[in-house]
Formats: structure tokens, C-alpha cells, sequence
């Protein structure tokens, strides 16, 4: 296959197919716990710690995982001092990191990089980003699979999963940070500016098809995987931005999979009603 | 289990802010009890749950839990908890029954380990006391609302507690599911001796399975006799043919 000749789309395909095998096992969390906007606003902040990391000549995904963990940090102290309106905590997070990337993206000279964040770039990923792509998606996936019964229940209901002998405190934490880590890479790959749309469409898909919380992961995986296959090919042989063509099949895969299973539940209804 | 006191409370106080929920309270529960406590919206029935679990700090006495002081108690996984509203906004969570009931083995399980036969089986036979083993494979959002009551109730059980404490825990479901599931609970109670504390606006159909009654109201916490709570229920009869008056919540 004439596409996989070269060594930047072979990156690109690796780097996309584990980025789409960790983004929805956090997805999946993040979306149960009802802070799917939490994805937009590490994704946003991460912006200003690109933005540092060009300043300050650093690597800019490091900058990147450095304000996004800051931010979900902050997002939880928020939380915990406003309880009543929680929901706050990520408007003005977000907020400071966009005004902050604002502020430090005047001072980038070389704006094309910056630039690169916004809608990903993920055919451009070095030597050092792959390897940081392949180490963070094994540690994510391990923490998944090892914290997976636990992160299920926290999710399902925090209260009783306490009293069940959970250390909920401790795991929250521990994904926050899995949160910002991921965000921050991925941002790299599909753009900051779309993260969060990667995060909760394949988990949105696998939520139509799933039979059991299993079953949604997996499929939501599944639909991850596909979606940035197809993605990077289509980008490929008709010269599109791979990030945002990643996310529009996600986006139409989850119309059709809507207007399919609405088509379903009338035929279904109508048959029950028929019989009697 | 010993005979000793399995909660007890002593000149327990508590409030919000500057306007205290109650004053002075005083009770003790005993292992094998079923217990109703009632009183009117506001009273503070669901804070006085949240104070025994361990969420909130009461301002003023004592509170211990099996024996150990509320603040140093660490064995939570004995106390059984079933709160107000079944699952909430996680009605629609995309889980299977077995999934749900299975979750509350984690002291079993043990962290970062996986689940093995013996915890299906168990989890199962939780299903089965409740009348659910069938629905096992099913999604919880595709059952209705006494259905669920009785998965949550499984998922409780599933650990075998010491203390279960429940949050008006019929809100919602029609009156035939209500009547069987006190009569699950008055089966849960009997024949496995499991201490029950239920914060409950149904006594009417509660009180025959109910071993204790007792009253929150104006801030103090009372025990109400059998011929009591008969001439409360008489009297909410008589208000509720005449619509002026107000809800007692009993």
C-alpha cells in the first residue's frame, strides 16, 4: 500500500491507533461522570503550556502535560471549595488557559508551530513525541486495566463506592492526572481545539452498541481505531487536515448510528403493536 | 454478632451554617433491629444518615458505629447503604445488573485485582435473593423503577453488611413493587438478622415489617409506641380528606 511506504504515515498511523485505544477508556470515565467538558478545557489550557514550552524552548508536548495536570488540579481544588456549582471550575479554568495561551502565543516566534497544536499535526511527530506517545499509552492502558473495576464504580455512584472500601480520593486523583496526560498527547496528534471531541464521540458511538459497560468500552475503542484509520486514509488520498477528518467520520458514524437505532425503535414499536 | 449497641448516639448536634437540623439527640440501635425513622421534609432524616455515614461531622456528641467511634471508623464495607432516588442520573448508566451488583465486592476483590467465579456466583445469588438472578444480563436502564430498587438492594446485600441503612428508598416506585420490597426487607431482617435503619415518608405500608419507629421532629428524636404511630396514621387519614391541611411526612 502506497501510503504506508512512508515512514511519516506509518508514524502517524501508530501513534493515531494507541492514541485511539487510551482516549476513550478516559473518555468513557469522563463522560459517565458527566465532565465531558472537561476534555475542552485541559485541551485549551494545554494550549498555554505549548505556548510556554516555545517561549521557554522546551519541548512543547512537556509544556503541554505540565499545564494540563495544573489544570486538572485546579479544576478538582475548585470543586471542592465551590461544591455547590462545581460546574464553574472548568468555565474559569478554561478560561485562564485560554487567556494565558492568548497572552504567551505573542511571544512565539515561530507561529506555524503554534499553530500546529490548535488542529494537530500528527504526520509532523518526532522521535522524542513518539516515544513519549508509545510510553504514555502504555501507562494509561495498564492503569485502566489495573484501576478498571475501580474506576467503573466511582463513576457509576462516588458515594457507595466509598463506603464499598474504595479509596476514591486517591483514584480520583490518579486519573486526573491520566486525564491531563492524555489530553495534552493527543493534542499533539488531533489538535487541541478538537481533543475533546475524540474523547466523547467514539465513547457516544460505543454507547449506542454496547450491551454491558464491557461491551462499551471495547466498542468504543473499536469505533476510535476506525475512525482514525479511516481518518488518516481520507486525509491522505484527498489532502485533508487529519485531526479534524478523524473527528468529522466520528461525528457522522454517530449520526447514522442515531438516525439507525431510532429507525429500529419505531420498527419495533409498531411490530408490538401490531401483534396485539 | 455481639448484643452490643451496633449505633449509638449520645447528645448528638448538628447544623448548617448557624440554623441547627437538631439538638441533643439521642438513640441506640440494636444488632437485628428494623428501623423506620420519619418525620417531616426538613426534619433532618437524611442528614442524620449522612452524619452515621461518616459525611458529615456532627457539631457537638457522640456517634459510634459497631462499637467504634464515627471518626476513627474505617470498616465501611459492613454498613449497606441504599440511597434516596435509586441510581439518579445514573438510571441510564450503560451497565448490566450483574456489573452493578458485582461492583460493591471491592473489599472482596481487592484493589487493582480482577473479579473470579466465586464473586459471580455470589453476585448472583445476591440477584436471586431478590427475586433478579433473571435479569442478570440486562442493562439497569431497561428496568423499571422497583426492578432497579431491588438491584440496588442486591448490591447491598451482595456484601454481606451489618447495618444497612436506606434512604427513602420507595420514592418513585408504584405501591405493589413497594409492598414486596418491604417485604424483602422484612425477610433481609429476619432470617439473616441484618440490622436495618430506613429513613422512610411510608410507614403506613411499612409498619407491620418495622421492629422500631422512631421520630425526628423540631430538632429532637423521639420513639414512637405501636398505639402511636397508629393514631398518627389515623389522623394523616383524616388530613388527607381534608386537602388544607399539610403533609406530616408519615
Amino acid at each position: 500500500m502506497a501510503i504506508l511506504e512512508y515512514d511519516f504515515m506509518r508514524r502517524a498511523f501508530l501513534a493515531g491507533i494507541l492514541l485511539a485505544v487510551i482516549v476513550p477508556c478516559i473518555g468513557i470515565i469522563v463522560v459517565l461522570k458527566r465532565l465531558s467538558m472537561m476534555g475542552d478545557a485541559l485541551s485549551h489550557t494545554s494550549l498555554a503550556g505549548v505556548a510556554a514550552g516555545l517561549v521557554m524552548g522546551i519541548n512543547p508536548i512537556l509544556g503541554a502535560v505540565v499545564a494540563c495536570i495544573a489544570a486538572a488540579l485546579g479544576i478538582e481544588a475548585i470543586r471542592k471549595r465551590i461544591p455547590k456549582f462545581s460546574e464553574m471550575s472548568i468555565a474559569i479554568i478554561m478560561s485562564a488557559g485560554i487567556g494565558l495561551a492568548g497572552v504567551l502565543s505573542g511571544f512565539v516566534k515561530n507561529a506555524a508551530n503554534f499553530n500546529s497544536f490548535l488542529f494537530g499535526s500528527i504526520v509532523a511527530i518526532s522521535d522524542f513525541e513518539m516515544v513519549l506517545v508509545v510510553c504514555i499509552s502504555c501507562a494509561v492502558l495498564l492503569t485502566f486495566l489495573l484501576l478498571y473495576k475501580e474506576l467503573f464504580y466511582i463513576a457509576l455512584d462516588e458515594r457507595s463506592a466509598r463506603l464499598a472500601g474504595i479509596p476514591v480520593k486517591s483514584i480520583n486523583f490518579i486519573f486526573t492526572i491520566l486525564t491531563a496526560v492524555t489530553v495534552s498527547i493527543a493534542a499533539r496528534t488531533v489538535g487541541a481545539l478538537i481533543v475533546s471531541s475524540l474523547m466523547v464521540v467514539p465513547v457516544a458511538c460505543g454507547m449506542q452498541v454496547g450491551k454491558s459497560y464491557q461491551q462499551t468500552v471495547l466498542y468504543s475503542i473499536l469505533f476510535a481505531v476506525c475512525f482514525t484509520i479511516a481518518g488518516l486514509f481520507l486525509s491522505y488520498y484527498l489532502r485533508l487536515k487529519p485531526g479534524g477528518t478523524i473527528v468529522l467520520i466520528g461525528v457522522l458514524c454517530l449520526v447514522v448510528l442515531l438516525l439507525v437505532k431510532r429507525v429500529l425503535a419505531r420498527r419495533t414499536v409498531s411490530a408490538v403493536a401490531d401483534r396485539n | 454478632m455481639s448484643d452490643r449497641n451496633v449505633i449509638e448516639a449520645k447528645d448528638l448536634s448538628f447544623g448548617y451554617g448557624n440554623e441547627p437540623i437538631f439538638e441533643g439527640v439521642s438513640f441506640s440501635v440494636r444488632p437485628g433491629d428494623f428501623i423506620a425513622i420519619i418525620g417531616s421534609n426538613g426534619a433532618g432524616k437524611s442528614t442524620l444518615l449522612r452524619l452515621i455515614l461518616g459525611e458529615l461531622a456532627p457539631s457537638s456528641g457522640d456517634l459510634h458505629l459497631l462499637g467504634q467511634d464515627i471518626r476513627q471508623f474505617r470498616d465501611w464495607p459492613k454498613i449497606g447503604y441504599l440511597p434516596q432516588n435509586g441510581l439518579g442520573s445514573g438510571a441510564d448508566f450503560p451497565a448490566t445488573v450483574q456489573e452493578i451488583v458485582q461492583a460493591n465486592l471491592f473489599s472482596r476483590i481487592g484493589l487493582m485485582r480482577f473479579p473470579k467465579k466465586e464473586h459471580r456466583e455470589k453476585t448472583l445469588r445476591a440477584l436471586e435473593l431478590v427475586g433478579m438472578k433473571d435479569y442478570a444480563g440486562r442493562m439497569i436502564g431497561e428496568l423499571s423503577g422497583g426492578q432497579q430498587q431491588r438491584v440496588l438492594l442486591a448490591r447491598v446485600l451482595v456484601n454481606d453488611p451489618e447495618i444497612m441503612l436506606l434512604d427513602e428508598p420507595t420514592n418513585g416506585v408504584d405501591a405493589r413493587s413497594v409492598r414486596s420490597f418491604f417485604e424483602l426487607l422484612s425477610e433481609c431482617n429476619r432470617e439473616a438478622g441484618l440490622t436495618i435503619v430506613m429513613v422512610t415518608h411510608d410507614i403506613a405500608r411499612a409498619e407491620n415489617h418495622v421492629s422500631r419507629v422512631l421520630c425526628l421532629e423540631e430538632g429532637s428524636l423521639v420513639e414512637l409506641k405501636k398505639t402511636q404511630v397508629e393514631k398518627e396514621l389515623s389522623q394523616k387519614h383524616k388530613h388527607q380528606r381534608r386537602p388544607d391541611h399539610g403533609n406530616s411526612g408519615i
